[in-house]
């Protein structure tokens, strides 16, 4: 990337304004570590007085300041331009450089110092530590941006989701406080079941939005204890065996003994159900979900492999983000918060591992999380 | 109201759609079900419809607008009511801006989700009578 800095150079001598033009004329620095080459181009003016208007006109964004000029001082310019331009970067020239000016300078906002004279490499170093500087800034602000749009839409989706089952069930009660549904009582049965199932679902979304922002947060104290992770996942199946078996799926744990592990309990279950509860949601009626763990070096891999729809490849790929819930008539009568998968992987990294996929649609997918067996000491 | 006139409901919440369907077919109407915008393209190439009812927020934000003007290219004549619950999401706010939004949304009604069974009553009258 490329940045064309603006320069403007304060000065009452005309050799000094033309010496830093010379000087920064074809003066590139090279940013590399934040893969910017920055350059610039320098304008001048003669008094403070046309400083003034010319940092106001032309928006600089460096100023190189002369402390000792003709009418009004450096020190008063510095107080102006740097109340109304806090990111500006003024680098103070002076000839006489006192302790009390620096203090005062600095206090009002001053960047840096150049003592004249100075050589032309001199003046170079201190413009890269400002560019430097600048570019730090920039895309601080830039990243702080992207976030708040993140922030927002991230909002905006949640409160789609929130209203659809809302809406859902609004329209029902309209149904049943009109008797609209006819005569038959089963119809009636049906809305009131309807209704619970969006209900669960919205619940549903309210739990997983409250385990995303725990993690994020941070703030829920981690409770680590060395556990065994066979008998979470026995749990775990435990936990989705009447839906399973409601449906004639198979779930079992394939790979025998025990396996150790630092974590906190409660995070591993998350991760655990999230993908079991798939695994059958998303299954065909009498099919398998096979879970499989085994030790690979200092970490433990923990797979589930179900027999189900199956995803393309476009839909893995976008699968692990929030509120990403992959729509066709195979999944629109399965309930999701679209928030599961986005969890579970940023509990796996949370435990210097991942979570993946890997799927063939119609045949089945297989979801894979690594976990450090040692992430963290046992508080 | 006259019978058997067909009416093409597309909404991806399937709850929705069966709401909208049920009150369309005590009105007497023949309806059209449509899950989503695909599904509502295709249901346009083989009938038109007499009346068409769209959710605004399916797969994209505006799949309801889109769809609209799909419909009035084809069958100029039908008119569309498009369901939204979409204000404080978009920022769009059809009530104040209704004459200006009109002109590119081509819908010819806004309906406030949920659907009231009463307002999209009033609304069909309205437009059939038209």
């Amino acid at each position: 990337m490329k940045e064309l800095l603006k320069v403007l150079i304060v000065d009452d001598e005309l050799g000094m304004r033309l010496a830093v033009e010379r000087a920064l004329r074809n003066y590139i620095v090279s940013l590399n570590d934040l893969d910017v080459e920055v350059g610039f181009t320098v304008i001048q003016t003669a008094t403070g007085e046309q400083a003034l208007s010319c940092v106001a006109s032309e928006h600089p964004d460096i100023v190189l300041l002369d402390h000792k000029l003709p009418g009004i001082s450096g020190i008063d310019v510095l107080r102006e331009i740097q109340d109304d331009n806090a990111d500006l970067l003024t680098i103070m020239i002076t000839a006489y450089a006192s302790l009390g000016m620096a203090i005062q300078a600095t206090k009002l906002g001053a960047f840096d110092f150049l003592a004249k004279p100075f050589t032309p490499d001199e003046l170079k170093s201190a413009l890269r530590k400002a560019s430097r500087h600048f570019v730090i800034q920039k895309q601080a602000r830039q990243l702080a941006e992207e976030k708040r749009r993140i922030r927002f839409q991230f909002l905006t989706v949640l409160a789609h989701e929130l209203k659809a089952p809302l809406a859902a069930i609004e329209g029902y009660l309209f149904i049943l406080r009109d008797r609209l549904a006819g005569d038959d009582p089963a119809a009636y049965d049906r809305i009131v079941e309807r209704s619970l199932t969006r209900i669960e679902g919205m619940r549903k979304l309210i739990f997983d939005l409250l385990d995303l922002t725990r993690i994020e947060s941070g703030q829920k104290k981690r409770e680590l204890a060395k556990i065994d992770l066979a008998e979470s996942i026995q749990m775990g199946i435990e936990t989705v065996l009447p839906a399973a078996n409601e449906r004639k799926i198979i779930v079992t744990l394939q790979t025998p003994g025990s396996f150790p592990l630092i974590a906190d309990r409660g995070e591993i279950e998350i991760i655990i159900n999230n993908l079991l509860s798939n695994a059958v949601k998303y299954n065909r009626d009498g099919g398998r979900v096979d879970v499989r763990v085994e030790e690979r070096g200092s970490q433990l891999v923990f797979s589930v492999s179900d027999t189900g729809i199956g995803l393309t490849r476009e839909e893995c790929a976008r699968l692990f983000g929030e509120f990403v819930r992959i729509k066709n008539e195979k999944t629109t009568h399965i309930l999701g918060s679209g928030l599961g998968l986005s969890i579970v992987r940023r509990l796996a990294r949370l435990y210097g591992g991942d979570a993946t996929v890997t799927s063939k649609p119609e045949v089945g997918s297989t979801f894979t999380v690594t976990l450090e067996r040692e992430s963290a000491p046992i508080a | 109201m006259s019978n058997s006139k067909k009416v093409l409901v597309v909404e991806d919440d399937p709850d929705c759609l069966d709401q909208v369907s049920l009150l369309l077919e005590r009105a007497g109407f023949e309806v059209i079900r449509a899950q989503g915008r695909a599904q509502g393209e295709e249901a346009l190439m083989r009938t038109r419809p007499d009346l068409a009812v769209l959710d605004l927020m399916m797969e994209e934000m505006d799949s309801g607008f889109v769809l609209c003007h799909e419909i009035k290219r084809l069958y100029p004549n039908t008119p569309v009511i498009v369901l939204t619950a979409v204000g404080s999401e978009t920022g769009m706010d059809f009530k104040t801006t209704a004459g200006d939004a009109q002109s590119w949304i081509k819908a010819e009604v806004m309906l406030d989700k949920p659907v009231r069974p009463e307002q999209l009553d009033a609304a069909i009258k309205k437009l059939l009578a038209e």
